[in-house]
Formats: C-alpha cells, sequence, structure tokens
C-alpha cells in the first residue's frame, strides 16, 4: 500500500528546499544528455550525408563484360598433355566484345523485377577531349538521363545547366567540372570531341558535371546514350553496362550472384565495393556513444553525491518518517522519485539544449568542393534520439539513486532518535 | 473476558540483549501492560533500559524476545511493512527532541501521518489537523514553517502529530524533558486532559518525579527489570 500523493509531495519538498543542489545534479543529467543529442545528431547527420554520397551515386548491383584473359588455356585441355607443365607466355585477354549481350532483353527484363526500383543503360566510351592542338584523354558516358536523375540525384551534381537541357539538346554535353576548367568551357560553348578511332564530333555544352572526385571532374563527361552510339557509329542496342538500383540494398549481394550466373556477365554489388564504408560509420557511433556514456556517468556521480549528502542531512527526518507510519519502502521511494524527478527535469532541459545546439550547428555554413548540394553542416533530427536521451537520463538517475535510497530504507529509526 | 479487552497494550517475558559492543541484558521477564484509558509513567535510572523498553513496545526496535500485544493482537514476529501501518494507525509518537519536519509547514506536519494512511480526503485531513491544532492552542501556527517555531510550540505540534489517526495509545520518551518548567506542565496538562476527555492510554518516559507522582501509575525500574 504505497500512498504516491504523499511520497511525491514529500520528494517535492526536499527538492524544493534544496533548491541550489537540486538544480546542480539536474544540470549535470542536462549537460549528458544535451551533448549525447548534439553529438548523436550531428555524427548521424555526417554519416547519413557520406551514405547518401556514396549510396546517391553509386548503383547496387553493377553489371558488365571484363575484358580479360580465359581461365583454361587450350593447351590444358589437350588430354596428351596433361601430365606435363604447360607453360604459356605472353597470354592475351580473349577476344570477345565490350557491349553486354542481349542488352535491351536484359534491361527489360530487369525493370520487371519486383526488386529491382531501376536498371538504367549506359555506354562508357573512351574518347580525347579536342582543345585546338591538345588532346585531353577521358571517357564520355552515355546515359538515359531521366532515369539517372530519377534513381542516381544526377540533378545534384550538375553545378550549371540542368539534366533538361540534355534530355532536349540531341548533340548536347555535361562536361566534367575539371575539364571545363582546364580548356576554359562554359556552358553554350562548343567542345569537339574525338573518339580513339579518330572521328570528331562537336558538342553543346549544356550544363557542367561535378561529381566532388576530382580524378573523375577532370576525364568524366555524360550525354545522352543515343548520342554516344552515334558517335561511335554502333547500333541502339550497344551497352557497356547496366546499373540496378535496388528497393532493399540487402538484396544486393544475392541477386549480383544470381545475375552473373544467369547472364554470364560481371556484376559487382556495392557492398563489395564499398566495404570500408560501414568501418567509418561504425566507429563514429562508437565515438558518441562512448563520450555520451562518459559524461552521463559524470552526471550519476553528481547525483549520488547529493543524494548522499542528503540523505545524510535527513537522517532525523528519516526516523521521524519511519517513526510515524512511513514504511522503509515508502522512504526508498521518496528518495529515488527525487532521483527521477532530477533525471526528468534535467532530461528534459537536456533534449532542449541537445535541439538547440544542434539546430545552431545546422546554420553553420559548410561548403565543399566535394558535395555541391550541401551548404550547412548536415544534422539528423530523428525522434528516436530524443527518446534513447530521456531513457538514458532516466537509467543513470536511477542507477545513482538507488543506492542512497536504498541506505535511507535501511536507516534504524531507533538508533538516530535515540543517538540525540 | 471483559477484563481482558481492557488491555491496550501487553508484553509477555520481553527480554533483549544488546550484543555490541559488549554482551549484555537489557531487559530482563517484562511483564506489564497498559489498561485503556490508564496515563502510566516509567521511572528509572539512565541506562535502566526504559527507552529501550519504550521502542521495543513501539514495534520499532523488533529484536527482542517474547511477546508483545496491541489490542490483544500478537503484533511480535510481523514483517516490517505490517508493524509501520500499526505504528501508523495505532501508535503515537512524543519525543524528548521534537523532531518536527522543518521544511513542512505545521499543518503539513500535522497532516503527514493521515496522507500516508489515506483513509480520508485531503480537505477532511486538513479539517482534521486544523481541529488538533485548535485543541492544543496553536491552530494560529498552522502555515509557518516548522523551524520557525519555539521549543514549547513545537512539542505541542508533535503531539497534535501523533493524534491525527486517533492512536489507541500516546508514548512519550521524555516528552518534558526538553522544556522549561512552564512548557512542561502545559504538555502534562494536555495529557491529563487527553485521557479524561477522550479516553486516550499514555506510557511516557520520564525523570521528572513531579511529573510521574501526578500520572496514575508509576512504573519504576532498574537494571532492566520492572520493580514490583
Amino acid at each position: 500500500m504505497t500512498n504516491w500523493n504523499v511520497i511525491l509531495f514529500i520528494a517535492r519538498t526536499h527538492l524544493l528546499t534544496k533548491l541550489k543542489s537540486t538544480i546542480t545534479a539536474s544540470l549535470g543529467v542536462t549537460f549528458g544528455i544535451g551533448a549525447y543529442i548534439t553529438l548523436v545528431s550531428f555524427m548521424t547527420g555526417l554519416n547519413q550525408m557520406l551514405d547518401d554520397l556514396v549510396l546517391n551515386q553509386t548503383p547496387h548491383i553493377h553489371l558488365y563484360n571484363e575484358i580479360k584473359p580465359s581461365v583454361s588455356q587450350p593447351i590444358s585441355r589437350y588430354r596428351e598433355f596433361e601430365d606435363a607443365l604447360n607453360v604459356v607466355y605472353s597470354i592475351k585477354p580473349k577476344e570477345s566484345q565490350e557491349k553486354i549481350h542481349n542488352a535491351l532483353p536484359v534491361l527489360h527484363y530487369l525493370n520487371e523485377d519486383e526488386r529491382v526500383l531501376g536498371a538504367t543503360p549506359q555506354l562508357n566510351a573512351r574518347i580525347f577531349y579536342l582543345s585546338g592542338s591538345i588532346e585531353l584523354g577521358g571517357n564520355l558516358a552515355g546515359v538515359d538521363v531521366l532515369e539517372e536523375a530519377r534513381l542516381y540525384n544526377l540533378d545534384d551534381y550538375v553545378v550549371e545547366g540542368s539534366t533538361q537541357a540534355l534530355k532536349n539538346t540531341e548533340n548536347g554535353i555535361l562536361l566534367g567540372a575539371g575539364l571545363a576548367k582546364k580548356m576554359s568551357l562554359k556552358p553554350g560553348d562548343r567542345v569537339q570531341i574525338s573518339t580513339v578511332q579518330g572521328a570528331i564530333t562537336p558538342l553543346k555544352i549544356v550544363g557542367i558535371y561535378q561529381s566532388g572526385i576530382a580524378e573523375i571532374d577532370n576525364s568524366r563527361s555524360i550525354a545522352n546514350l543515343k548520342t554516344v552510339q552515334r558517335i561511335l557509329g554502333e547500333a541502339e542496342n550497344y551497352i557497356t553496362d547496366i546499373n540496378l538500383k535496388l528497393v532493399d540494398i540487402a538484396d544486393a549481394v544475392p541477386m549480383a550472384a544470381q545475375l552473373e550466373k544467369q547472364f554470364s556477365v560481371e556484376a559487382t554489388d556495392i557492398i563489395e565495393a564499398n566495404a570500408q564504408f560501414e568501418t567509418g560509420s561504425n566507429i563514429r557511433n562508437i565515438i558518441t556513444y562512448a563520450v555520451s556514456i562518459t559524461l552521463l556517468i559524470v552526471a550519476g556521480f553528481g547525483i549520488y553525491n547529493i543524494l548522499s549528502m542528503l540523505i545524510y542531512e535527513k537522517m532525523n527526518d528519516i526516523a521521524i518518517l519511519k517513526a510515524t507510519g512511513f514504511s522503509g519502502r515508502d522512504v526508498h521511494y521518496i528518495f529515488m522519485s527525487q532521483a527521477l524527478i532530477i533525471g526528468f527535469l534535467g532530461g528534459l532541459l537536456g533534449l532542449f539544449i541537445g535541439f538547440v545546439l544542434s539546430h545552431v550547428i545546422d546554420r553553420i555554413p559548410f561548403e565543399t568542393q566535394a558535395l555541391p548540394t550541401i551548404t550547412t553542416f548536415p544534422v539528423n533530427y530523428n525522434i528516436g534520439y530524443y527518446f534513447i536521451g530521456i531513457i538514458f537520463a532516466f537509467i543513470s538517475t536511477f542507477i545513482a539513486g538507488y543506492l542512497p535510497a536504498k541506505k535511507a530504507e535501511k536507516i534504524d529509526p531507533v538508533r538516530i532518535i535515540r543517538g540525540n | 473476558m471483559p477484563g481482558a479487552m481492557e488491555h491496550v497494550l501487553e508484553s509477555k517475558n520481553i527480554n533483549k540483549y544488546f550484543r555490541k559492543p559488549v554482551n549484555f541484558h537489557v531487559l530482563k521477564d517484562i511483564n506489564f501492560s497498559v489498561l485503556r484509558g490508564e496515563f502510566a509513567s516509567i521511572m528509572g535510572k539512565s541506562g535502566c533500559g526504559k527507552s529501550t523498553l519504550l521502542y521495543v513496545l513501539s514495534t520499532m526496535d523488533t529484536g527482542y524476545e517474547g511477546e508483545l500485544y496491541l489490542n490483544n493482537q500478537l503484533i511480535t514476529g510481523r514483517p516490517h511493512e505490517e508493524l509501520s501501518i500499526i505504528r501508523n494507525q495505532e501508535i503515537g509518537f512524543v519525543f524528548q527532541f521534537h523532531y518536527l519536519l522543518n521544511e513542512f509547514t505545521v499543518l503539513e506536519n500535522v497532516m503527514l501521518p493521515a496522507r500516508k494512511l489515506g483513509r480520508k480526503s485531503y480537505d477532511e485531513i486538513e479539517h482534521d489537523a486544523r481541529e488538533k491544532l485548535k485543541t492544543l492552542n496553536i491552530d494560529q501556527l498552522a502555515d509557518k514553517r516548522a523551524s520557525r517555531i519555539s521549543g514549547g510550540e513545537k512539542q505541542r505540534v508533535a503531539i497534535a502529530r501523533a493524534l491525527i489517526n486517533n492512536p489507541v495509545i500516546l508514548m512519550g520518551d521524555e516528552p518534558t524533558g526538553n522544556l522549561d518548567s512552564y512548557n512542561a506542565e502545559n504538555v502534562f496538562q494536555i495529557f491529563r486532559r487527553l485521557k479524561e476527555e477522550e479516553g486516550l492510554s499514555l506510557l511516557i518516559v520520564t525523570h521528572d518525579q513531579d511529573f510521574a507522582e501526578r500520572t496514575d501509575r508509576i512504573i519504576v525500574m532498574e537494571d532492566g527489570r520492572i520493580l514490583p
């Protein structure tokens, strides 16, 4: 039979009469939770941005034909030399075509698959950019512009001009930002490109493309698939790469293996391609939690101290409460509720301060070549972290309050009353 | 058994030992009882065990042998939770040092045991508490902080608090020991009136010969025994 009204009334009175200690203890929690929210919002914002950076641009599965030598040379199949030591000098790559066999039916088939968000064709051509007498090596990607914009946020990386302009201009090209700078070109200008075979085609620059990775921006440009096919003098089914974006990224690994067998092409999945990426995210998360938990432990010691002091001061009160009919459990609840009230108020204020600080961080300008769409530091306002924060506050104050409250529960009133 | 009904508090063969710092037999075969409406006092030299006995009778000290009855019901061996409910409802306490809760007002101090009991609404309890204060002539202090009133007043507030749940017995451990003669007399008169007007049983440990002689019965203790 616990009368919570009375217990909370006593707890509240204790807290209000010791306002300074209460505020000190609460501020400890506030700093812990505030730092947690700020750190976790910023860190996960950063993680998400970096994830997006890779995920947005990178297909989940990439299908292509690789130029490589045959795995087994003809001589090893010849029975008579089975036991002999065969040495073949200067093996050459197998003579095969770069294009994906039956690319259009394959593309159609993949777009029907319900696991696939979209499959896009791509034609990568090695070309030279001509600038006067200078030839710059590079490559030109022929793509389905609208699909690229839908699936891989191509728009975000077009810093001048637009993808729509490319769609509408048959001889258009989105020039790599590094190339544009080297050749002093701007949208509206014309650039001449030459294929490996030597055919020269003039293209109109409709925009500048900046991926953020200098090496790519110095060599790669984007044009319509048909344009590139025409430049190369190839048919409409000449496609060198197929990029897949999946509904669920977890399907990438099994599906890549399956497609590799099914269409006898090379299939690289995103997890294979970006194995190091997860590690970075995990380490940042560990740092965030380590710092926050350290702060909360410090706050917990503060609460432990203040409650212990309070109980020491309130020995007589505890004795009298027990003498007038409050049980040990009641006394325990009185001090536990004080700890939890401190945790709740401090935690709530901490959430607020964390929110304000992350808002401030959100406003700090952060401009980088690598991320043309980002203008301020990225912050993740996930409500889940606020729940975790307040639960943290409760757990740490519960642990900090438990021992002092247990001590108060055990106080023998007779000893205190007689001691005087 | 009409005779037995009259026993409010009864102890049978109560023995108690202190183990620390040395083995010490502090209460030896205590057999006695308090009748309904009786005003009894316990006297004895320092260290004779009278306070120890009071704390055993109060149910706060459970480390004894023998049997203790309150309202003819065996109290010995009951769990702590139950004992605190018994203390809350049946027993009122007054101590030598007033032991009010300093952060609370006088009224809140008086109300606390009744709020713990939780039988009545807040308004009823407040009304009762003001009534108790009024009968002790300290109703004007109700809204003052307990730390702001004088020693004699504190003791009267403590008595009001002890009475708030209408206990069957009021126990006091030298309730006048720390008061000047005027306030001591005042407290004695209050006890007297409670006995006569409300039929309350009182058991008061005292050093004050004058005080004891005016009670119904003096229980004298020596070396842990009650003298016949």
